[in-house]
């Protein structure tokens, strides 16, 4: 039982676990607009925009792919699709700068994009509230970087989302509605599709229902369904745990410091936090997957998934990470290096669940650089990431972790490499060895996304590049007038 | 040199009442830039064009607001989501949908098919397989080899073995995976090289030559000699392959479909079901994108719903998950490409050879002309001088590749692009002077070099030279290149590379007969209009152009003229809306049915109106919803709305047909010369590229294009053609990497594993403009030039930037081989061989710099 806001008018339908929401627009209320791309969360022309109403009262909308996001998930939330967002014939901002800015060629990937760019515009009109808020390169990539279009090369979308604001404010009353107060269906422990609220109702679903699948985010497990054809028995929807939707400030017994991030807290929702403290982890959440999956993938679900080319998980090895897992018998910690055993294979026992993931506070003078390699900047999966912390201490390497994906069946620290960089100077014999000592820590495989060779080259040359920073580092002092760049300006950070 | 760009000089303020004057005298201009035999023939056409002066200059900027630039015909319902795509059309409730049962394995023959476990699965109505097929079993567009479903033979991993339909598009699915299939597995060929060497082709190979090519190697100061391998491409069109067939009464079905070619549809179902075309209607209203993946591609699913349509007596659908339709349909085709050839101490080619191998995949489909097509291209716009182009057509146990815009054209010029930059590094010189003194041109003093390898004359020469000058100084090429020269001394990790590169291609069907298009016009006697034509809207906005040409030769506005789907029941017979040509063709098909109705009307005003002024039939003129006759005081208006009622009310016909065949073409196959293009379009691009040479990634910086399309139909839309085409090009040889297994499994078969450009691909800077003051030379549409498939090969100037910032890493004394697509890992191997070669700069870097402060 799914009650919610079609464009604003109340909805109340049935639904097996697996049915998405792009399945329950099209094939059970008729609702067209929204276009099936890929049905795997890589395209964008499914995109919708969800509005849920946030800890501050206020209601806000984000966009998401609803080739896999469940449909279950609506339950008590706003749906908004390209069909509801004219008001009468008054096209809204976004739709009226498309056609004039001849954004639409043969139009299929056009009503994801108009949906995108709606939910950029909410944001820049809650912005505006306080003060115009000019729309910056990085705003338009992040808003858009998840929507493929074959046909125009983007650069008339570019002139679309810079002149939305341009046009007369279309905007139907009902968007500002309050969103629907669900009833109360079966308890969540009976339904098939479990939506537990507290940390209590969860653990007591997983001892019920130990072989459940567990669901946030959906942005992997979902292409099960509409790939593989898996039916999903049974799921429990963990995004809905106050417990796990919270971000804590706290000190570990080991005495460091950091923040327990609920396993059901988003991608979006950390990336305020990251762009704070973690300037290189903001960074490659910026290129982590495309804004669709950012606001549904969590990082427990990231951990979880324990995928060898998930890239948080080599960052979170690289900085120390622990998990404090829950079940049953109550609650656990580990490290994160002990998470991962084997490909796909985790320390989870049955009927347990990542309860959150610690990221410690940064540490007076360590250094974190991530570089993550694919064939496409945006939107797309490592072929290498590199995530490395260390201190240099006097000019000597300290705490040196070398933390890769890509490289073996699992996300993995580099430890020979390690070792020979650690309380060395950081020279170039130091990084020689080290480089050398890779292809013993790493024999990757030949896949689609690159050979081994590619992958032993492009992983030591990374270690040839952080060489070069910390070379230039220790000269930024000095006058020069030769280029002293190591990167490009569009992966820099 | 010509004084051709003049004509866009005019004032504005003359534009509109200047045509009278100036368009004598543009004519003239015009005729200059022809050869003798067009000229002639130009003659010939002028009829076609008078009236409303072909060559009348429009003189304001080719920009999105320029008059003609008018929304696309479908733009809002594009905005709203009420732009109905196949999937969308509602059906009754119980319609079928179905699910394809595809080979695992890329050879074998097929031993056992059982199928009775499908049959009892959930929701199943209906499984065929070959057997179940009362008509031809072979649905090959052009030649025979493509069986609708495997009979014995296995030929690719994703060949359609059955058909299951089902209530729902699940429960089809799911069924798919209860069949018992048991297949005698064979080793797979997946190596088109391979193939060759052994003479497996789909169809004969083919060769073009002029002149003493193996004396013009003897005589060369030296030769460049290399090969390279051309990546495929898929055309993630965003609409995945769909129908939606519904039974008719008789034994008949209609076929709503997204199909670029619906005659040969209406052809291969009725084939199928045995049953005459008549019967068969095909409609198509848009596409969620084609680029060649929908013209003769389309069609076997089409075949499939009609035949469960018939059994069932219930609409079938078909729409093919991403991955089925990946695996299962073909690409571009893959190339391998050789070249040898003599060049001059100026750089400038003296002859050679080129050979070219198409990896075609299982079938013929249109591959014959396909690889014709990467040989009239393998010159771009470049005078091979004595040469032998020669072509293969390999048959290797993938998807038969297919047509993709530029329809190897692309592919065959990437042979002379590399070999100019091979030339450059050579002798030492900038590429873009290479390039630019081995131009098509008229003025040299020995031999011809206007005359391309199968022997047609290069048309509008000048065009191409004016084009390349305007853009080397509106891209500021040559301060960035001191600029980027600079830069490199300097950086050893960041390399900068900077390429300019042409296009020159061809505009006809090389399959001659291909070359006509109908039009249906009906005036209803409200005055509204209805124009039909027989192209396909994919998204280049066709429709919109077509609704222009009839709103123009009406004199109404284009709100008044309404297009309809393309359908086999209104204009038969029609070719696939392919090869750039679908303004051309059906443009002049429009305007063909408009001016014999226009005449009619004339005719009519003539003998009916103002019966007692005698209106003069020779000036009168329709224009802004007016019939008008005579001039000044004698000048009388007669509303549209009101000519049409008395013209219905004196039973004039208000229903014309048009028809257009593209005159003066023509190719001798046997001797492989002949004139196969009507014209030609151009253009070129500058790129800049900045390259990380140590781990392979890099970003384009900027890119300039000045594009020819002749005097353009709809400057916005236009625009649209060219950065999509560039975007697209720049994608099929940087990101977009097609990968097989060693079984001949497709892996990159989802849009998660196969990356096409997304927003941040875009260029920084992106300076795109149309030539101005070049109408086209012949006698095309209000002389405008195609623009659907030339500037996909805009894209090669970034490939050839990537190879010359590689190049700086052998300070220039090299080009680098780079294979396609060039994507990171491609881009650091070859930096990393050079670097082995020529020693690395950034090793350098650790002598003259101290490492750490105060030493170590």
């Amino acid at each position: 039982m799914i009650d919610f806001l079609l464009n604003g008018q109340p909805r109340h339908c049935e639904a097996n676990p697996e049915t998405s929401v792009l399945e329950l627009l099209r094939e059970t209320l008729g609702n067209t607009g929204t276009k099936e791309g890929c049905a795997s969360g890589d395209c964008g022309a499914c995109t919708v925009a969800i509005g849920e109403t946030a800890p501050d009262g206020e209601l806000h909308y984000h966009s998401a792919n609803a080739c896999i996001t469940p449909a279950h998930q609506l339950h008590g939330r706003h749906l908004v699709t390209v069909d509801g967002l004219a008001d009468g014939n008054d096209l809204h901002p976004a739709q009226a700068a498309m056609v004039e800015c001849h954004g639409s060629q043969c139009g299929f990937c056009t009503p994801g994009i108009v949906m995108s760019l709606f939910t950029l515009h909410e944001q820049q009109r809650k912005e505006q509230d306080k003060t115009l808020v000019p729309l910056t390169p990085q705003h338009l990539e992040a808003a858009l970087g998840g929507n493929l279009c074959r046909c125009t090369g983007y650069r008339p979308i570019r002139d679309a989302a810079l002149s939305m604001n341009e046009h007369p404010e279309h905007r139907p009353l009902w968007m500002d509605a309050a969103a629907p107060v669900p009833r109360t269906g079966p308890t969540a422990g009976e339904s098939l599709f479990a939506q537990p609220t507290t940390l209590a109702e969860l653990v007591e679903c997983l001892e019920r229902h130990p072989e459940a699948r567990l669901v946030a985010g959906a942005t992997d497990l979902w292409l099960e369904s509409t790939q593989r054809l898996v039916r999903f028995e049974r799921l429990i929807d963990v995004t809905r745990v106050a417990e796990l939707n919270v971000i804590e400030e706290t000190t570990l017994e080991d005495g460091r410091s950091g923040w327990w991030i609920g396993a059901a807290v988003t991608y979006s929702q950390i990336e305020p936090l990251l762009e704070e403290h973690f300037d290189a982890f903001a960074h490659l959440l910026h290129r982590l997957g495309s804004s669709q999956i950012r606001n549904r993938g969590t990082l427990g679900g990231n951990v979880a998934n324990a995928s060898p080319i998930g890239d948080t998980p080599p960052v979170l090895l690289a900085l120390g990470s622990r998990l404090r897992l829950v079940g049953p018998k109550g609650e656990r910690e580990l490290p994160l290096s002990e998470f991962f055993l084997d490909y796909k294979r985790t320390a989870l026992q049955q009927g347990e669940a990542i309860r959150a993931v610690f990221l410690p506070h940064p540490v007076e003078g360590e250094t974190l650089k991530v570089w993550k390699l694919s064939k496409r900047r945006e939107d797309d999966i490592s072929a290498v990431l590199g995530a490395f912390a260390w201190r240099l201490e006097d000019g000597i390497l300290r705490d040196v972790r070398l933390a890769f994906g890509g490289m073996a069946g699992i996300p993995k620290r580099a430890a020979q490499a390690e070792a020979a960089l650690e309380g060395k100077t950081p020279s170039s014999a130091a990084f020689q060895t080290a480089r050398l000592a890779l292809s013993q820590d790493f024999q990757p495989m030949s896949d689609v996304r690159g050979s081994a060779h590619y992958r032993q080259i492009s992983a030591a040359n990374l270690l040839e590049r952080l060489r070069l920073v910390l070379m230039i580092e220790s000269q930024a002092q000095d006058a020069t007038d030769s280029p002293r760049e190591v990167m490009l300006h569009a992966y820099a950070h | 040199m010509r004084t051709l760009t003049k004509l866009s000089k005019a004032p504005l303020s003359k534009a509109p009442d200047a045509t009278p004057e100036t368009a004598p005298a543009s004519n003239q201009e015009a005729t200059a830039d022809v050869s003798a035999e067009s000229t002639t023939a130009r003659h010939e056409l002028d009829g076609r064009i008078k009236g409303d002066g072909p060559l009348a200059r429009d003189t304001l900027p080719y920009t999105p607001t320029h008059p003609h630039s008018q929304a696309h015909e479908s733009a809002v319902k594009h905005v709203t989501g009420r732009a109905a795509y196949i999937d969308d059309l509602s059906a009754p409730a119980n319609t079928l949908h179905v699910a394809l049962g595809l080979s695992p394995v890329a050879h074998g023959r097929l031993t056992r098919l059982d199928l009775d476990k499908v049959r009892t699965m959930p929701g199943v109505v209906d499984v065929i397989a070959v057997g179940d097929v009362p008509g031809h079993t072979d649905i090959g567009p052009v030649f025979p080899g493509d069986p609708i479903f495997v009979e014995e033979e296995i030929s690719y991993v994703g060949q359609v073995i059955f058909a299951v339909a089902a209530e729902n598009h699940r429960a089809a699915r799911e069924a798919v995976q209860a069949a018992v299939v048991e297949i005698d597995e064979q080793p797979a060929c997946l190596d088109p090289v391979a193939a060759a060497e052994r003479e497996e082709f789909v169809r004969p190979s083919h060769v073009q030559q002029s002149g003493d090519w193996e004396q013009a190697l003897k005589d060369a100061s030296f030769v460049v000699e290399d090969e390279q391998f051309v990546g495929g491409q898929e055309h993630f069109y965003l609409e995945g392959q769909a129908c939606l067939v519904q039974p008719t009464e008789d034994e008949g079905v209609v076929v709503f479909t997204s199909n670029q070619h619906p005659s040969e549809t209406q052809k291969l179902v009725a084939e199928v079901l045995g049953i005459p075309f008549h019967a068969v209607t095909v409609e198509v209203r848009r596409m969620g994108g084609g680029f060649g993946g929908k013209e003769t591609q389309a069609s076997p699913w089409a075949c499939i719903a009609a035949l469960f349509a018939r059994r069932t007596g219930r609409a079938t659908r078909v729409r093919l998950p991403r991955g089925d339709d990946m695996r299962a349909t073909g690409k571009r085709h893959p190339f391998h490409n050789r070249y040898r050839l003599g060049v001059d101490e100026q750089g400038v080619i003296q002859g050679g050879e080129i050979t070219v191998i198409g990896d075609c995949g299982y079938s013929p489909d249109l591959s014959d002309a396909i690889v014709d097509r990467a040989m009239f291209h393998s010159d771009n716009a470049y005078s091979l001088g004595d040469a032998r182009v020669t072509g293969h057509r390999a048959r290797t146990h993938t998807a038969s590749n297919t047509a993709f815009r530029g329809f190897g054209g692309p592919q065959g010029m990437m042979v002379i692009e590399a070999a100019m930059d091979d030339i450059a590094r050579r002798i030492g010189e900038d590429p873009l002077t290479v390039r630019k003194r081995n131009f098509y041109r008229t003025d040299h003093q020995t031999t011809r070099r206007d005359i391309t390898h199968y022997g047609q004359q290069v048309d509008q020469i000048g065009l191409l030279h004016d084009l390349v000058e305007q853009l080397e100084t509106s891209s500021d090429y040559w301060e960035r290149r001191r600029a980027i020269t600079e830069f490199n001394a300097e950086s050893p990790i960041i390399k900068r590379g900077l390429a300019l590169t042409p296009v020159k291609f061809g505009i006809s069907f090389t399959a001659k007969h291909l070359n006509q298009a109908g039009a249906l016009l009906h005036v209803y006697t409200d005055g509204s209009v209805m124009i039909n034509h027989g192209g396909t809207e994919m998204g280049q906005g066709l429709h919109t152009k077509i609704c222009q040409v009839a709103a123009r030769e009406l004199g109404l506005d284009t709100e008044e003229v309404r297009i309809t789907a393309t359908r086999t029941d209104k204009v038969p017979n029609t070719s696939p809306t392919a090869a750039s040509s679908g303004a051309d063709l059906n443009g002049q098909a429009a305007r063909d049915a408009c001016m014999k109705l226009k005449q009619r009307l004339f005719d009519f005003a003539h003998e009916h109106l103002y019966q007692d002024q005698g209106l003069d039939r020779e000036d009168m003129r329709l224009e802004a919803g007016h019939l008008v006759a005579g001039y000044g005081e004698s000048e009388r208006r007669i509303p549209w709305g009101e000519l049409i009622q008395a013209a219905y009310l004196n039973r004039t016909s208000l229903s014309e047909k048009g028809f257009y065949a593209t005159p003066l073409i023509h190719y001798d196959r046997n001797v492989g010369q002949g004139r196969p293009f009507y014209y030609f379009a151009y253009g070129a691009a500058v790129a800049e590229v900045s390259v990380d040479t140590l781990s392979g990634e890099y970003q384009v910086d900027r890119v300039d294009i000045l594009h020819d399309v002749g005097d353009s139909l709809n400057p916005a839309i236009d625009i649209g053609q060219v950065e999509g085409g560039f975007i697209q090009g720049m994608g099929w040889l940087t990101s977009e990497e097609l990968k097989w297994n060693d079984a001949g499994r497709l892996i990159s078969d989802g849009p998660a594993t196969y990356k096409i450009p997304t927003y941040g691909d875009l260029p920084p800077v992106f300076n795109v403009k149309l030539l101005e003051g070049h109408p086209n030379s012949m006698a095309s549409i209000y002389r405008s030039k195609a623009v659907g498939e030339p500037p996909f090969m805009l894209g090669m100037a970034v490939w050839s930037a990537l190879r010359d910032a590689l190049a700086s890493l052998a300070d220039y004394a090299e080009a680098p081989r780079l294979d396609t697509p060039a994507t990171p890992e491609r881009v650091l191997m070859a930096a990393e061989a050079l670097r082995a070669q020529y020693g690395s700069q950034h090793d350098a870097w650790h002598d003259t710099r101290p490492l750490e402060k105060g030493g170590e």
